[in-house]
This record gives structure tokens, sequence and C-alpha cells, in this order.
């Protein structure tokens, strides 16, 4: 059992893809990590190491094929599907490298998406949208669609959709990464904010700079942690 | 209160989804359009048309037989070896045969013979050619014609032979325009007639008949005068100019009505009819018509027509909701990203369902009600462009818009559990 200030503990995680025919790929070969309250983490790695299998396990988007996972005290690693969109929906934000904005919807519309999944009456959380969307900046843009909004902008958006049913942790994979680079600190200088403001922070990136905001980096290689650097002490 | 809200606003997304291809949701909804459409007005001008046909034979009388003489054909009167030109032909149904089915048939009320002589009507300088309708006081209570003003023949005037005549208010307007009917007297072949009621016709004797020749010609010109008159006047061989040439005929009674005690009477009195008259006739020169049966056969007609009707409109919204699936297929793959981020953002597998079973009963139910609307204003433009009766039943119209609701749903559903189905990281990386 993990303790209580683990938002995250994952023990001997595995990932394996079978694949008729070929080999079977092994995307994570048990992996262990904890990560507290409060505390940002950046994960590194070459390209096919499994930084976004981790991610995605780490974001109940996917279920290790061995290994427990514990969200928040609760083991995750083998929650039927219902349970595992409800554990989505209230613990985590999501922040996708392409944004991810449903195109239909407007900006105020788009951060409201996730309260509609957990059954609340977007009336009453109005003036909750509103602040988070002038928290991002973008209080005058509530009617705009993703198409009228710059790259930034966007990314803005997903922030503040990402904290409207105020989760445990936001999980981030190359936030930036489509973004040019005075764009890509603006946003990168928001998730700072909210780091201080007490939230968990994971962040999967290729960038050294990136990753040097985290109070800790992991290496990854082969699907197993590599490495781990701390920047920084995490928050007591 | 919160799940009421989080329907509502589902179909609002649903509706805002659908609106983003206006032109192509369209397109869509134009199938259950022209289908719920075609089902209500076909419905009502089946309904319409199959209330004109049961009309028209009510009027004829449920509880009557009616009985009329045909001219035998050709062949059969060339056997019968009195086919000269210019020799009488004897045919049709008898005196005899009006005693006999008063006295023999069980459950006879009344029996109406009538004789019906075309000939040309005069008052004044007016001329109208009509037929001369010979029968007996009893005519008016088998529901033939219905008095306006004056009175029918009476049994004195058929006792007397008397020159009077009753004519159709169609007539009278023909005749007499301006002029009171009642105070004057027409002129039928060499003899005057006082007239000394006017009615208002409601079945057309002979109409059936002789549809063919009364092509072009008013129908309600018809002039009642008393059995006995028409005999003793016009004689019992009666002449017809046909092709140049006169054809002389001796018909005695054209039509003879029988009016039965009830239904039950009607149905077992038809084939013992047809028996009597067969014993007495030995060419084919009547007809029995059964009016319960015509509607009987009218009302079968009816179910065929609506199983028919049903097939179509079945076909067309299968059709319809075979185009909605189809569109709903290509919506769900072009959207497969967004399924995944919600899927990210929450959503389980029956909220996708949801969103996109809602989309279809959307497009089907939207395309229902403009059907709808359409479909009921079809018919109401057919009967004002044309004469044509029409009825709209609201059971039409529930009808054919819960189809249209159900194709929405039925055919929804696969595209929307495809959907459900997608797993949430696949989706994500869906291009
Ligand atoms: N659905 C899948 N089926 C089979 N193999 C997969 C699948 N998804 C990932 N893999 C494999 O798992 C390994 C790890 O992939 P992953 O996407 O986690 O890499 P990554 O570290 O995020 O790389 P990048 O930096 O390029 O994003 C890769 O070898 C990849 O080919
Ligand atoms: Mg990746």
């Amino acid at each position: 059992m993990p303790p209580e200030s683990a938002i995250i503990q994952i023990e001997g995680v595995q990932k394996r893809y079978v694949l008729g025919g070929e080999a079977d790929v092994f995307a994570l070969r048990g992996v262990n990590l904890q990560v507290n309250r409060g505390s940002y983490l950046a994960i590194m790695g070459p390209s096919g190491s499994g930084k976004s299998t981790m991610l995605n396990i780490l974001g109940c988007l996917d279920r290790p094929t061995a290994g427990h996972y514990w969200l928040g005290g609760e083991d995750v690693s083998r929650m039927p599907d219902d349970q595992l969109s409800e554990a989505r929906g209230l613990k985590i934000g999501f922040i996708f490298q392409s944004y991810n904005l449903i195109a239909q919807l407007t900006v105020l519309e788009n951060i409201q998406v996730p309260l509609l999944y957990q059954g609340k009456d977007l009336r009453a959380y109005h003036d909750h949208c509103v602040e988070l969307a002038n928290l991002v900046g973008l209080g005058s843009r509530l009617s705009h669609r993703p198409n009228q909004l710059s790259g930034g902008q966007q990314q803005r958006v997903a922030v503040a959709r990402s904290l409207v049913n105020d989760p445990l942790m936001i999980l981030a994979d190359e936030p930036t990464g489509n973004l040019d680079s005075r764009t890509g600190l603006e946003v990168l200088e928001m998730i700072d904010r909210l780091n201080a403001g007490g939230k968990t922070i994971v962040l999967v990136t290729h960038d050294e700079r990136v990753a040097a905001r985290a109070h800790r980096v992991i290496h990854m290689k082969d699907g197993v942690i590599d490495r781990e650097i701390i920047n920084r002490p995490p928050p007591r | 209160m919160t799940r009421s809200f989080q329907f509502s606003s589902t179909v609002r997304l649903g509706i805002k989804s659908l609106m983003l291809h206006k032109l192509r949701s369209a397109l869509t909804m134009l199938g259950i359009i022209f289908g719920v459409c075609s089902v209500i007005a076909m419905l009502a001008i089946g309904e319409g048309a199959s209330y004109e046909a049961q009309e028209a034979i009510k009027r004829l009388g449920s509880n009557n037989i009616l009985i009329r003489s045909l001219k035998p054909p050709e062949q059969a009167r060339q056997q019968g070896g009195n086919n000269n030109r210019g020799m009488n032909l004897k045919y049709g149904i008898t005196y005899e045969d009006g005693s006999r089915l008063q006295a023999t048939i069980p459950g006879v009320t009344r029996v109406v013979p009538m004789r019906i002589i075309r000939e040309n009507v005069r008052f004044n300088r007016n001329e109208v050619p009509c037929q001369v309708i010979g029968t007996l006081p009893c005519y008016s209570d088998v529901g033939g014609a219905a008095l306006v003003r004056g009175r029918f023949i009476c049994d004195l005037d058929e006792l007397h032979q008397d020159n009077i005549c009753v004519i159709t208010t169609g007539l009278a307007g023909r005749l007499f325009p301006g002029a009171d009917p009642l105070l004057h007297s027409i002129k039928i072949a060499a003899f005057y007639y006082r007239v000394v009621g006017i009615v208002q016709e409601r079945s057309q004797p002979e109409q059936r008949a002789q549809a063919g020749r009364m092509e072009g010609q008013p129908i309600d010109n018809n002039v009642y005068i008393p059995l006995a008159t028409s005999r003793t006047r016009f004689g019992e061989v009666l002449f017809r100019r046909s092709a140049g040439s006169f054809e002389a005929e001796e018909v005695q009674l054209h039509q003879v009505t029988v009016q039965m005690r009830d239904l039950t009477a009607v149905e077992s009195a038809d084939p013992q009819i047809r028996t009597l008259l067969n014993h007495f006739h030995d060419q084919n020169d009547y007809e029995v018509i059964v009016p319960l049966q015509l509607l009987r056969q009218a009302e079968q007609t009816k179910r065929i027509f609506n199983i028919v009707l049903g097939s179509i409109a079945a076909i067309s919204l299968l059709v319809g909701g075979i185009g909605i699936m189809n569109i709903m297929l290509a919506t769900v793959t072009e959207r497969t990203r967004e399924i995944g981020v919600r899927r990210a953002l929450g959503a389980k597998r029956r909220d996708i369902t949801r969103q996109f079973l809602v989309e279809t009963v959307v497009l089907s139910v939207g395309g229902g009600l403009i059907g709808v609307l359409v479909g009921i204003a079809t018919p109401i433009l057919v009967s004002h462009l044309t004469d044509m009766k029409t009825i709209i039943t609201v059971s039409s119209v529930l009808l054919a818009f819960g189809i249209s609701g159900a194709v929405g749903i039925v055919f929804g559903l696969y595209p929307a559990r495809a959907a459900a189905r997608l797993d949430p990281i696949d989706a994500l990386r869906h291009e």
C-alpha cells in the first residue's frame, strides 16, 4: 500500500503489446515510481522509450498488463472501464501536445466538457468556468471557436479545461511540442503557477529546458526508468 | 433535475454537431422527410378515396339488393335466333320476376321496380335529355331520393295512370330557370306531365351501368313518373337509336331494388335471388348487385391498399434509415479524435453511445417533423387543386412520426455502439 502523501504509486508496471505473428512489444518492463502530492515530475527519454505509454497508464487511459497502480490510494490497475472513465474525469486533467479541443464547441463549452460527464449542472458552474478562462487569459474569448484561436491560446484553453474538475494531478504529454518557444514559455509558466498553487504535475518532454522547471526528472530507456535527477527539493 | 438537464444539453450538443454540416444533415434528413410525408399523404388520399367509394355504396343502401337488366352478349343473342335488326330484342327482368321475388324470398320488405327510358324532356324552349324513370311510390322508401318540395308519386297516381311527374333538383334548375316547376307541366315525347314534386337525388339508378353512355351529360337529370303511366305512355317495346339505325327492344323492368329486413336477410337472400332468377331466365340478361358485398369488397381493397402502402412506406423509411446509418458511420470515423478526447475527459462508453444516438434521433425526428408538416400540407393541396377527397387521420401522423423516431434509434444504435467501443488511446491517436 502506498504512503499517504503519494498521489501516484506504481509497482512493477509492465505493458506488453501482443502483435499477431511478430514478437510482442514490451513498451514498459517493470516500472516503479512514486509521485507525491504537489510535486512536479518531468519524464524524458528517447523516442519509443515508453514515455507516452507510461503517461497513458498514469492517466487511466490504459491498463498495465502486469503490476499495480494506486491513484490517490486507490488501485486502478484492474478497474473496469466505467470506473476508469470516472477516475479520469474526476482525478486527472489532461493537456495534450495537439491541444485536442472539440472543434464545434466554444472556448467556454470546451472548458465545460469534463463537467458534463460528472453529471454536474453547467449553470451552477458557469462562473467557475469563466474564472478559469480568465485565469488563462481568455476571458474575452469565451464564445470563440478553437479555429479562431492561435495554438498558444488553444493550449491555454486546454489548461483551463484540465482544471475544471479540480483534479488530483495534471498530465501533459509534450504540451509545448507544437508551440514556438515564446508561447510555449507562456504555457509552461502557467503550469508553474499551477504547481506553485499545489497541483501535482507530470509532464513528458524532449526539451531539457522544459524539464529543468520540474522538481524531478526521470529518464526512460527501453521501457524502464534509466536514471533520475532531482532538480530542487519538492515541497513538503 | 441534473439528468434532464444533461439530456437537454446532449440534444443541444447533437444539434450543434449536425449544424456543423448543414447540407449533409439536410440531405440525410431528406430520406426520412420523404418517407414520412409519403406515408401520411398516401394514407390520406387512400382514406379519402375509400371513404368516397364506401359512401357511394352506402347510398345504394346496405339493406338493398339491386337487380339490373342487362343486354345479353351478342353471341347469346345470335344463338337465340332473334338477332335481326329491327326485330324485337326481348330481355331483362319482368314484372313477374318482381312479384315472384316479393312472394318467395324470405325477409323481403319491399320490391321497387324501375323502368328507365331515355327521352328528351321539354319545357317551353328548353329541352334536356333525361332518364324517365317509371316506378312505384315506395321508391322513396328505399333511399333513392329525398323529397325537397311537393310530394312524391302516390298510390292514386299509379292507380289512375296519371300524367304527373317528380323531377330532380338538377333538372328543375336546367328546365325551369327562374320559374317554379310545381306550377307547370313538362313535355316528354308526345305527352304533358304535371310536376308535383322535386327530389334530391341520392343514388343514381343506372349510373354505373350506363356510365359510358352518360359521358358528358349531367347525371341528375331524372324524371320520376308512375310505373303504370310509363307502361301505357311508352308501351312495352322501346326504340333506341344506335349507330344510325333503330333498335327495338322489349325490356319490362330495367332495375328492381329489393329491400331486405336486415343485413342477415341480405346475406341469405342473395343466393336465393340468383337461384330464382336463374330458373326463369335462360339467358344471362340480368345482374345482381349486393351493396353490402361491394362494401365488404371495398373494405378488403382498402386493407390490401394499406398493406401495400405500409410496405412502400417501410421500404422508403428503411432506405432513409440506411442513409442515416451511413452518414453516422462516416461521422464516427471523422470524429474518432473527438471521441478519444471525450473519453479522456471522463466520458463513459454509454455517454458516447448516447451522444451519437441522440444525433441520429435528432436527425430522424427532425426529418419526421418536417415530413409530418409536408405530409399534412400535401393532401390539403391535392384536395384544393383536384376534387379528390383526402382524409388525414391522427393515427397516420402518429404512426409516421413514431416510425421515424424508431428508425433513428434502430439505425443509430450500430454507429453509436461502434463509437463507444473505440479504445480511448487509439481514438486519441487517430489523425
Ligand atoms: N498500440 C501499440 N501497439 C504496439 N506497439 C505499441 C503500441 N503503442 C506503443 N507501442 C510501442 O511501445 C513503445 C513505446 O511507445 P511510446 O509511444 O510510449 O514511446 P514514446 O517514448 O512516447 O516515444 P515518443 O517520444 O516518440 O513519443 C514503442 O516501441 C512503440 O512502438
Ligand atoms: Mg510519446
